[in-house]
């Protein structure tokens, strides 16, 4: 047999997202409650830039790290959050956050090493782990800790044998924050059992009722964490694929080993329209984590009404109620009957099974359709 | 944000929205709502709730135009007098002061160009402190309060996706 994958790569199995995918693509009256990313345009000001960069036939490849420029104002935006990192030799810019991730996973994973990774969490870090040699240690997060990580959990799974911790707050699926004290502790764990953590903080700036707070800023996290962030949730810039990770010099050095060989460098287009972004689309962020909150605050209303409990998410723009039973089934008979599509949270570890991951990222017009057939759906049930 | 901050954004983006609907985005009673409009229509910050209308999709005719206007004050006449004389008359759609080489820019409607032009001629441009008007029609309407009248909508992202 030719071409036959190697067994890391056999030994991940097809996402269950393709699934429900395909069955919503089946019909064209279903309304996506299935979306992970933003339904916003890009903020035409870091669109235009990227437009006249390409008539002025700025299409060759960046340094790198990516342009100084660029790394600059990601360095002092990232200040916010208590980060100071040094834009010389601290900061990569890569080909969206995935990308960073996946260059942290095969820069600091050794083969056999444990992974730490809590669930419910987006589905690319357990295969990242895995690709990387890495032997991924589930953490199960729950509703009663409104999914928050702990170090009982963490201690109950075992963690204190990790060699790394993967990191996800404001969390997808679930919308969960963990406020500054419940990152200490998970930070003071991960100091007394010497586990570095990737932290990925993609959804810092949809965090409503309160401001994100940084794992690395915790004291003892900076020397062991790598940030990663981008442009695609909170500019909405997705297509663009922008990201970037922040750490200790050396360990930046360590990934650039990898992305210099494997991606020379971010996309160019992309840079341009993320140096605009960071200059002046400020606003625009605002406004949109503005209209994402009000539709969080109607969406968590309506469950209430309908009856299905769900904690109150406070990031990203996802809602992850409980649907009272078996939820790939709510979600196919939800998609079939009433032709609104939400993804099973099983999907996301087995810890998400009996939840929904509805996202908001979808006009409230759409919304309040979407709402009225779940209601129609759960009376009828 | 406060509640009331917010509720005029939510307000100025869509005002038809129900209370119930508007209660639930702001995670207030529908009372509560209710109570803030009174409030922001009493102290005349909300001053009124419009549709925003392409004509070019009616059957209507319906022209309109921008109208700068030069006046000249003197002792008795400031800008106040002269915009309270001009605002009164209902073709008047919009009347501001404006900075630059003119006075007062106003927007009038009608149902013909030469609807307009008269109603300039003979009630506008007759005001004694106005020394000149100068007439602008508009051709076509690309975006209207915030609105965008271009059909570039459509959503053309996966439907589920990570």
């Amino acid at each position: 047999m030719t071409l036959q994958p190697n067994d890391r790569v056999a030994g991940v199995p097809e996402s269950g997202i393709r699934k429900f995918f395909e069955l919503a693509e089946e019909r064209d009256d279903v309304i996506s409650l299935g979306v992970g990313e933003p339904d916003f345009s890009t903020p035409w000001a870091a669109r235009s830039a990227a437009i006249h960069s390409l008539e002025e036939g700025r299409t060759s490849y960046t340094s790198n790290r990516g342009m100084s420029d660029l790394r600059r104002l990601i360095s002092d935006y990232s200040r916010r959050w208590d980060h100071e990192y040094d834009p010389e030799t601290e900061v990569l810019v890569t080909t969206g956050a995935s990308e960073a991730v996946d260059l942290a996973l095969r820069t600091f994973v050794s083969p056999g090493d444990t992974v730490a990774i809590h669930q419910p969490n987006y589905i690319s870090y357990q295969p990242g782990i895995e690709f990387a040699g890495g032997e991924p240690l589930g953490v199960t997060t729950t509703a009663a800790d409104d999914f928050a990580l702990t170090p009982a959990a963490l201690a109950e799974a075992g963690a204190e044998e990790a060699d790394l911790l993967v990191f996800c707050y404001p969390n997808n699926p679930t919308g969960a924050v963990m406020d500054a004290d419940e990152i200490r502790a998970v930070a003071e764990f991960c100091v007394d059992n010497d586990i570095d953590v990737i932290a990925d903080e993609i959804y810092a700036a949809l965090t409503y009722d309160g401001d994100h707070t940084s794992i690395a800023s915790m004291p003892g996290m900076r020397e062991r964490t790598i940030v990663i962030n981008g442009f695609s949730k909170a500019y909405a810039m997705t297509g663009l694929r922008l990201g970037y990770a922040l750490g200790p010099a050396a360990a930046i050095e360590s990934m650039n080993r990898v992305h210099q060989y494997t991606m020379l460098s971010a996309p160019t287009t992309a840079q341009y329209a993320a140096i605009e972004a960071l200059r002046s689309c400020e606003d625009a962020v605002d406004e949109m984590a503005a209209e994402y909150n009000r539709r969080r605050r109607f969406v968590l209303s309506r469950f209430e009404e309908i009856g299905l409990d769900c904690f109150t998410a406070r990031g990203a723009f996802y809602a992850f109620p409980e649907c009272g039973g078996d939820d790939e089934a709510f979600a196919e008979d939800l998609l079939k009957e009433e032709g609104v599509a939400v993804v099973p949270g099983r999907v996301f570890g087995e810890s998400g099974a009996g939840h929904l991951r509805v996202s908001y990222a979808t006009s409230m017009r759409e919304l309040k359709t979407a709402m009225n057939r779940i209601e129609t759906f759960c009376r009828n049930r | 944000m406060d509640t009331k901050r917010e509720l005029l954004s939510l307000l100025s983006t869509d005002a038809r929205e129900s209370t119930e609907d508007i209660a639930r985005q702001l995670g207030v009673d529908p009372e509560r709502v209710e109570a803030l409009l009174d409030e922001l229509e009493a102290e005349g910050t909300v001053r009124g709730y419009q549709a925003v209308v392409d004509w070019d999709n009616t059957d209507d005719q319906h022209v309109a135009a921008f109208v700068e206007l030069n006046v000249e004050l003197n002792r008795e006449t400031g800008y106040e007098e002269i915009a309270d004389r001009i605002a009164r008359f209902s073709e008047v759609e919009s009347l501001r002061l404006v900075s630059g080489d003119y006075d007062f820019a106003i927007e009038v409607t009608g149902d013909s160009m030469q609807d307009v032009s008269q109603f300039i001629s003979n009630q506008i441009a007759p005001i004694p402190e106005i020394t000149q008007t100068v007439t602008h029609f508009i051709m076509e309407t690309y975006k209207e309060a915030g609105i965008d009248f271009g059909d570039r909508d459509g959503d053309d992202r996966l439907s589920v996706s990570p």
